[in-house]
């Protein structure tokens, strides 16, 4: 299924080792405009010339289009602004958001001091967003260092969104607090269809829920980012998924991403985008789209996407005054390749130890003994994700049988745990259910143990155990201990498997 | 534009607080020197060098700056260290050490001693002998897809920290290639076949870039790699920044 546009790239080019190197072409005479995308062989004398008619030329609107693009291809086109790019071109891209964390916040900084000068002020302080998630409520002092570090940075740089937490000891006494980076972003508006959004964290991708590019870079990028605002990126394939049929009511997006992951390997989609469509995609709410994105990245993919729709502009709506205005891949765009699947046959699904795609179906697993049931990150820590959790316990009426675990990704996702009704419940609330099933005490919010972080975190491996986990890895020693084994799962598997102790299908209880 | 963006950077100082990591160990060696056999000695040659540019405030990007992008002859010999597929992030460094800050040079040095201390005890010869801050292997021989997992830079800073010069492997993940490239922590080569079920942890090996060849004296076998291209002067002149001043790109600073 490879177009004549896709032939055009990696395998036949002479960049086929460059992999995403582009960003070293940076000058017009560089290696790099020596394409097959000929476009790009025009000097940039003459590219800032032609620049400012973009707005009036963007592709897809005017009739201008000369290729047909993908969604993935046409936000990339925009951010860069040439009327037409294709895939394995190396283009310099316009960045609205740069997202950070405490995790790797402070090693961008020090990249950014040491390269643009002590006293260099980043691009935007309006599009920089800093988000402390990863080791909070920890006594390690030096993670406690990195929330400060940040917190100097964005104090000296007079950044506007910065998410801040000073009493460790009761994170509801830290209004601006939030918890979850990739959660946050969504939740506080910072996602916006047809945009471009890099972060430095692999899970950034999970904003492609949106209609937006988004992926994740390391910190020597994020520094450049910090300081020119653009960064140069290699226009990626695109891989299509569609995926039709009613959805199955014991099915979670978890399983669905699960089953592609095990279709196409964990790294299946190394360097390409994975543009997510079809009747149950549409059917899906934000949350589970951004389960389906979030995971891109464990097949190796670059970026996930999913055409914005009026789900999108709904859930918008109250979060963001910024305009934006989403892109659509063209009815001829040209996909690397295109994968279909009906998903009123598939079934829950587990990854078992020790790689995201080691696919299995639940109900094959009944026999594996399990040690605890761990819900939360930002795969599976959402607030649809508990309320599919206390579904499944308030369906079996009984109490778990291992230590359950539970950390929602955000502060609002704590509120709506101990706020929202479940349905068909009689107006209890999650939290209500899930101590009446004997879990753990919902904790503060943060991205606690899905990467096992300092040795005190909550529910941390410490211990060569077993564990069902709603997180998105299960490599060795990811939720801590090297020995220890994870089963990803989707929140209504995992709730299932507490209830019994065992790897189940939620079948068991929801039907 | 890009130019532009480039030249935007604000006044740039060095600060002698902040030091260089960039690499200068063998990645500016003619081709034609050959190290002896005597791994050990080459080991030490890496150290020593690091340590020695540790408490240098000469940015090395100028010190060694040839103005040519040409030179590709790097040689590097040592002992491998053989591991499979899917090597990911938290295996090269897990989790607990990422409160360590790359950009700090105790804390930069902190991270190499803790590569690959991921990896799972059936792994029984280990990365880095207990209490020691370097690797005694050179060279790491890996399977598909190497790096995969997270975005963390610190993955190929502690490795390169760690006295790793080059991984070989059959491919990699897209973010981990690409940080070794911005960073010019280490070469990420590709190999044509197999090599990690063809070598053994402890082989005495040498990679010649200009020949694209991977020897295994203790086998003594030889092997393909796939050119680096256009990356290799990149990592030689020490990462993404280090080159752009080199060319001419972006201003020098001071």
């Amino acid at each position: 299924m490879a177009s004549s546009s896709i032939s055009a790239t990696p395998a036949s080019s002479f960049m086929a080792n460059q992999k995403d190197l582009g960003r070293f072409g940076f000058s017009s005479t560089s290696q790099f405009s020596i394409h097959k995308c000929k476009k790009s062989a025009i000097p940039m004398k003459i590219m800032s010339v032609m620049t400012p008619q973009q707005s009036e030329r963007r592709p897809g609107t005017t009739g201008s289009v000369k290729t047909s693009l993908t969604l993935t291809e046409k936000i990339l086109a925009r951010a860069s602004e040439k009327p037409q790019l294709c895939p394995g071109e190396n283009v310099w891209v316009n960045v609205d958001i740069l997202m950070t964390h405490d995790v790797c916040g402070p090693g961008s900084i020090g990249i950014f001091k040491k390269e643009f000068g002590e006293n260099a002020k980043v691009w935007d302080r309006e599009k920089l967003i800093i988000i402390p998630d990863h080791y909070i409520f920890t006594s390690d002092e030096r993670a406690n260092r990195n929330v400060d570090i940040l917190r100097d940075f964005c104090m000296e740089q007079n950044i506007k969104y910065f998410y801040d937490i000073k009493d460790l000891s009761n994170f509801k006494a830290n209004p601006d607090y939030k918890g979850v980076c990739h959660i946050a972003l969504a939740q506080e508006g910072h996602c916006r269809p047809g945009e471009v959004l890099l972060g430095t964290d692999s899970h950034t991708c999970t904003a492609g829920a949106f209609g937006q590019f988004a992926t994740g870079i390391g910190n020597t990028d994020a520094g450049f980012v910090l300081g020119a605002g653009k960064l140069l990126l290699k226009v990626p394939p695109t891989l299509r998924f569609v995926m039709d049929g009613e959805m199955p009511d014991y099915l979670l997006a978890k399983d669905l991403i699960l089953q592609i992951i095990g279709e196409i390997s964990v790294s299946g989609a190394t360097y390409k985008a994975m543009e997510f469509t079809g009747t149950t995609v549409e059917s899906l709410t934000m949350e589970e789209r951004m389960t389906l994105c979030n995971m891109v990245v464990e097949a190796g993919g670059k970026n996930g996407v999913i055409p914005a729709d009026s789900t999108t502009f709904k859930y918008l709506e109250d979060k963001t005054s910024v305009g934006y205005e989403p892109v659509y891949s063209d009815a001829k765009a040209s996909f690397l390749s295109e994968y279909r699947f009906d998903v009123s046959k598939l079934e829950p699904l587990v990854a078992k130890p020790h790689s995201p795609d080691n696919r299995a179906l639940a109900r094959e697993c009944k026999d594996v003994k399990i040690d605890r049931v761990y819900i939360g990150s930002c795969t599976g820590g959402k607030t649809e994700d508990f309320l599919a959790a206390a579904r499944v316990f308030l369906a079996s009426g009984k109490k778990v049988k291992v230590p359950t675990f539970l950390v929602p990704a955000t502060q609002k996702v704590w509120m709506d745990v101990y706020s929202l009704p479940v349905p068909g419940s009689g107006g209890k609330t999650c939290s209500q259910i899930f101590e009446e099933a004997g879990c753990d005490t919902p904790a503060s919010p943060s991205c606690g143990a899905c990467l096992g972080g300092p040795k005190d975190t909550y529910a941390r491996m410490n211990e060569p155990i077993v564990c069902v986990s709603t997180t998105n890895r299960n490599f060795p020693g990811r939720m801590g201990h090297r020995e220890g084994q994870i089963y990803l799962a989707s929140p209504y598997t995992a709730a299932a498997s507490a209830l019994t102790g065992y790897v189940t299908d939620p079948r068991e209880f929801l039907q | 534009m890009a130019a532009a963006s480039i030249t935007l950077s604000h006044n740039s100082i060095l600060t002698p607080t902040h030091i260089p990591k960039t690499k200068t160990f063998l990645g500016v060696l003619p081709n034609s020197i050959k190290f002896p056999v005597t791994n050990s000695r080459a080991g030490a040659t890496a150290t020593a060098t690091r340590s020695s540019r540790a408490v240098s405030v000469v940015p090395r990007a100028t010190s060694v700056h040839s103005g040519s992008t040409s030179e590709s002859g790097s040689t590097f010999h040592g002992l491998c260290y053989v591991v499979g597929d899917n090597i990911d992030t938290d295996q090269i460094i897990p989790a607990e050490y990422l409160t360590l800050v790359p950009s700090k040079p105790d804390e930069y040095e902190k991270l190499g001693s803790y590569a690959l201390i991921g990896l799972p005890a059936n792994y029984t010869t280990r990365f880095i002998v207990q209490n020691e801050m370097k690797t005694k292997y050179k060279i790491i021989i890996a399977g598909d897809n190497f790096g995969c997992g997270s975005s963390r830079e610190h993955a190929p800073v502690a490795l390169g920290a760690s006295g790793v010069a080059a991984v070989v492997a059959e491919s990699y993940a897209r973010i981990f290639f690409r940080n070794s490239v911005a960073t010019g922590e280490i070469y990420p080569l590709e190999s044509e076949g197999r090599l990690c079920d063809e070598c053994n942890t402890g082989d005495v090996v040498t990679i010649e870039m200009d020949e694209s060849r991977l020897i295994n004296h203790t086998t003594g076998k030889e092997y393909t790699l796939k050119p680096i291209g256009d990356a290799g002067p990149v990592i030689q002149a020490g990462g993404i920044f280090a080159y752009a001043r080199n060319t001419g790109m972006i201003p020098a600073q001071n």
